[in-house]
């Protein structure tokens, strides 16, 4: 719970820190998702924040390799799991920084519902998984 | 340049706070969604922390002109609630339900190089790349 809470609290940290710095909002599915449409004066910071949140991963797999325990899942299900998350942050402008944290900071109304909407449908799915069908 | 190298300082802390977090632990991340069974709500003093911080964060830097590093803030028009909001929310949930990852966490340990981020990658880039194709058709 604490590491939670501190998690979160540097999350927000670095939310404020791109705000601060660059002037945008900090939406991992939007900053990334931009790459894909190819502008060269708008893509290098995009690749730059990728590459942050590579090497940012690379170096916590190594103190802390624990935190990256991996689920073990047919490939097809993580796939599929993807590619909805692909398509479905793209198509509602948002994931769980985007509108999650930084659009509920923001009280946008798009965000709030957003982040209602796909926890409940993730809640659902993990009920209808585990609950209904009895695993992968 | 130099706001790529704040993009990427951002990205690198914002990612080691994940990782802190236990949003990079698949597992933990279905527990916290299996509000119908064996409910494991610590996963949201994740949101409490970010949002706790990020809140008043946000409307601090609002009172400045500009951002450092770049000419302007750029503050998301209001817009409505609309169709694709909740279609793409939903799909979105339903993945994140199936393995536990969203973009940020998954792309985090994409610098792990383990099969299974990887193979998420795949997903997630390939969703987002259908997703402009059909955005510039204007099919969506």
């Amino acid at each position: 719970m604490i590491s939670a809470l501190i998690g979160g609290a540097i999350i927000g940290l670095a939310s404020g820190l791109l705000w601060l710095l660059n002037g945008r909002i900090l939406g991992v599915s939007g900053i990334i998702g931009g790459i894909l449409n190819w502008i060269p004066r708008d893509i290098l910071w995009r690749v730059f924040f990728l590459a942050g949140l590579l090497s940012g991963g690379a170096l916590m797999y190594r103190l802390k390799p624990e935190n990256f325990e991996m689920l073990p899942m047919p490939s097809w299900a993580i796939l599929l799991a993807g590619l909805l998350v692909g398509f479905g942050t793209r198509l509602s402008n948002g994931c769980t920084s985007g509108h999650g944290v930084c659009g509920i900071s923001r009280l946008s109304m798009r965000s709030i519902v957003a982040t209602l909407v796909f926890m409940a449908m993730g809640a659902l799915t993990v009920g209808v998984v585990r609950h209904l069908l009895g695993g992968l | 340049m130099k706001a790529a190298l704040g993009a990427y300082l951002t990205g690198l802390i914002f990612s080691v706070g994940l990782a802190i977090s236990g949003m990079t632990q698949p597992k933990k991340v279905l527990a916290f969604l299996d509000v119908l069974g064996d409910w494991d709500p610590s996963l949201m003093f994740v949101m409490v922390g970010a949002i706790g911080v990020y809140s008043i964060a946000y409307r601090l830097v609002l009172k400045k002109e500009k951002p450092i590093l770049e000419d302007k803030l750029q503050i998301p028009e209001p817009k409505k609630v609309d169709r694709p909001l909740i279609i793409g929310a939903a799909l979105f949930g339903i993945g994140w339900g199936l393995a536990g990852f969203c973009p940020g966490p998954a792309l985090t340990s994409l610098g792990t190089l383990q099969a299974t981020p990887l193979i998420f990658a795949v997903g997630l880039f390939g969703g987002m790349f259908l997703f402009k194709g059909l955005r510039d058709r204007k099919v969506i």
